[in-house]
């Protein structure tokens, strides 16, 4: 595909999105329209997971890890002075005398995680195989340990509230509109051969001169910075969270999204984020039981996610790449599909 | 306060606790050494055999009954996840073993909640285990519990220990976690050994699942998960894929996390889950066999 080619392509899709952010609200009521909003975080999310996870085949579940971060960076510097005096009383001084509006808050929390990608990535990314997902969790685990203590930031394990509540449809759609133009620019160039060499065949890859260590840990700080603005967005979407929002359940609906999407192809983790949002929507309706008149079925917590849990084993046996594989949607003739 | 009768009864909660962690990491090595697989759900056959015990005993059996059905029940649990589960997927990439049961492990908790509900029940236990036994006018003071748990552990070891040295089907395991490969050469029947496995496995899970709820007093669906994690870390601590590291890794961590909270200053003792972790890290990239070399013992 050519150069101008790639560019109208890109310009029409953004279009698009744009059009439909613009007309959605008048169309659809405003669940609908919240669930649209916590699909674009979703997925800015699971695309940026599955840059390391899927392209350079690390499979870290910390990724929660570094959403925990952001959310609570970008929470501490988004919220007034008054609610920092009323809820984070013993906040340090440099910290409680600033406010910043949503954008640099959002991107302070992203520069926030590449540092902190960059210094875990830096010993973690040496690891291989089941190591670096068992490692990962140890750092995902190590995140959640260390927000419930630091009481003075984060209120400990009790819920941080007070964030203002600025995530639109706008903001949601445009990010998810950056990270996809940025991912998509990284992984179908030359760094992202190189991503692919390196999961499919390390020895290989080192033998024709690719540095292993580098490229793992470029994916791993990349995906760290969107996994931060994902954090601030959602946490800009709740407005009040905990640690316990940032851990274990949220990991597996994350990575739910992102294997049975696909995690070989950005296109994957967008079809994961919305057939397992709609899916969970679907069922969290049925789950709350059925009335048919005559018989009624009552209220059953926990099966939608017991559906999800089945669908999922399901696709490891039978389709263990995803829905999508490693299939990109191609934009009609304007794109080239492009082959791993 | 006796510094002595301090540091005895620290140790005493030590091979307590690590008792508990060495059941549950010995039956994540086990599956390990065979199948190359991280088993996420292996600590969800605690919260089966614990929830296994409280309802044989809501049916009217006595509590050693239903301690017993707890443990059968953990073990069965175990083999039926193998059979419907990890079988179809075997073989397939580290990665696709591992999510396939973190998606067991959903499934289980989340059958844990539909059935049970997500708060915490009540776990009853007979009278005489919670009694305290004090010794040196109570500067020594540890349950029948605990005497249970220790008891009880080294029993499911000298078990364990005849069952891989002195059986067939034990030998065959070994075989098995040497090179899966051959063994099915030389005519044995892996499904065969790998079921034995889960069963053993799950069933030390299921133990140890009962006697954590009975030091807790409580029982709720997700109460295996933070013990897997610990369990993760002394099997790695102790080489993954070893029996007797894993047991090494078990009370090691037991120990550290005893003595973290009993001797280092009470600022640092919120942080001990944080520690162990980043223990574990430090071992993944330093030590990545555990303490125990793979070369020296035999694996499994």
């Amino acid at each position: 595909m050519s150069r101008a080619a790639a560019f109208v392509a890109t310009i029409v899709a953004v279009a698009v999105v744009a059009g439909l952010v613009a007309i959605l609200p008048q169309l659809v009521n405003d669940y609908i329209v919240r669930v649209v909003i916590v699909m674009c975080i979703s997925g800015v999310l699971v695309a940026s997971m599955g840059l390391g996870n899927g392209f350079t085949g690390v499979f870290s579940l910390g990724h929660v890890g570094f959403v925990a971060v952001g959310a609570y960076v970008s929470g501490i510097l988004s919220l007034s002075q008054a609610a920092k005096h009323s809820y984070l009383p013993d906040l340090p001084g440099w910290l409680s005398g600033i406010t910043l509006p949503f954008l640099p808050a959002t991107i302070v929390a992203g520069l926030v995680c590449v540092v902190l990608a960059l210094v875990v990535g830096a010993p973690l990314m040496r690891l291989s195989g089941y190591f670096v997902s068992v490692a990962t969790l140890g750092f995902l685990i190590i995140v959640n340990v260390v927000l419930i203590n630091a009481v003075d930031f984060t209120r400990g394990a009790r819920t941080f509230t007070g964030v203002p509540l600025e995530t639109t449809l706008r903001w949601a759609a445009g990010w998810l509109v950056v990270t996809v133009i940025v991912l998509a620019r990284v992984v179908y160039s030359p760094t992202g051969r190189r991503y692919l060499s390196v999961r499919e065949d390390v020895i290989a890859a080192r033998a024709v001169g690719i540095k292993v260590l580098p490229a793992r840990l470029s994916a791993f700080t990349l995906g760290a910075f969107f996994a931060g603005v994902g954090g601030s967005l959602y946490g800009h979407y709740l407005g009040s969270f905990s640690p316990a929002s940032f851990y274990m359940a949220y990991t597996f609906a994350l990575i739910s999204m992102l294997v049975i999407g696909g995690m070989q192809s950005i296109s994957g983790a967008l079809v994961g984020v919305v057939v397992v949002t709609v899916l969970s929507e679907v069922l969290r309706n049925l789950e709350r039981g059925l009335d048919f008149g005559a018989f009624a079925i009552p209220p059953l917590y926990g099966a939608s996610q017991i559906v999800l849990g089945i669908i999922f084993i399901l696709i490891m046996i039978f389709r263990p790449s995803g829905i999508m594989g490693d299939r990109e949607f191609g934009l009609g003739r304007f794109v080239k599909r492009k082959r791993a | 306060m006796n510094t002595g009768f301090y540091i005895a009864q620290q140790v005493i909660n030590a091979i307590s606790l690590g008792s508990l962690y060495a059941l549950v990491a010995i039956g994540l090595s086990m599956v390990f050494g065979i199948l190359r697989m991280t088993n996420f759900a292996h600590g969800d056959m605690m919260m089966v055999g614990a929830f296994g015990t409280l309802v044989l005993g809501w049916l009217g059996l006595p509590f050693g009954l239903a301690f017993l059905g707890g443990i059968a029940i953990g073990a069965i649990a175990g083999v039926i996840v193998e059979r419907t589960a990890y079988r179809p997927v075997r073989g397939s990439a580290d990665v696709t073993l591992l999510l396939t049961s973190l998606a067991v492990t959903y499934i289980l908790e989340n059958l844990g909640i539909l059935v049970f509900s997500s708060s915490p029940r009540n776990f009853p236990i007979p009278d005489w285990m919670n009694e305290a036994l004090q010794f040196y006018d109570g500067q020594i003071t540890f349950t029948q519990i605990n005497v249970a748990t220790i008891v009880l552990t080294a029993v499911s070891l000298g078990f364990l220990g005849w069952f891989v040295t002195r059986t067939d089907a034990g030998l065959g395991m070994r075989a098995a976690a040497e090179d899966l490969g051959a063994a099915q050469l030389v005519g044995l029947d892996v499904n065969k050994l790998i079921i034995v496995a889960f069963a053993i496995a799950s069933g030390f899970a299921g133990l140890a699942g009962i006697l954590w709820a009975a030091q807790s007093g409580i029982v709720e669906p997700d109460m295996g998960f933070t013990p897997l994690l610990k369990a993760f870390v002394a099997a790695i601590i102790g080489g993954f894929g070893s029996i007797a590291g894993a047991l090494l890794g078990g009370y090691i961590l037991g120990a550290l996390e005893v003595f973290i909270v009993a001797f280092l200053p009470s600022e640092v003792s919120p942080y001990r889950d944080a520690i162990v972790f980043a223990l574990l890290i430090a071992f993944l990239l330093f030590r990545p066999n555990g303490l125990l070399n793979r070369t020296q013992e035999v694996k499994l």
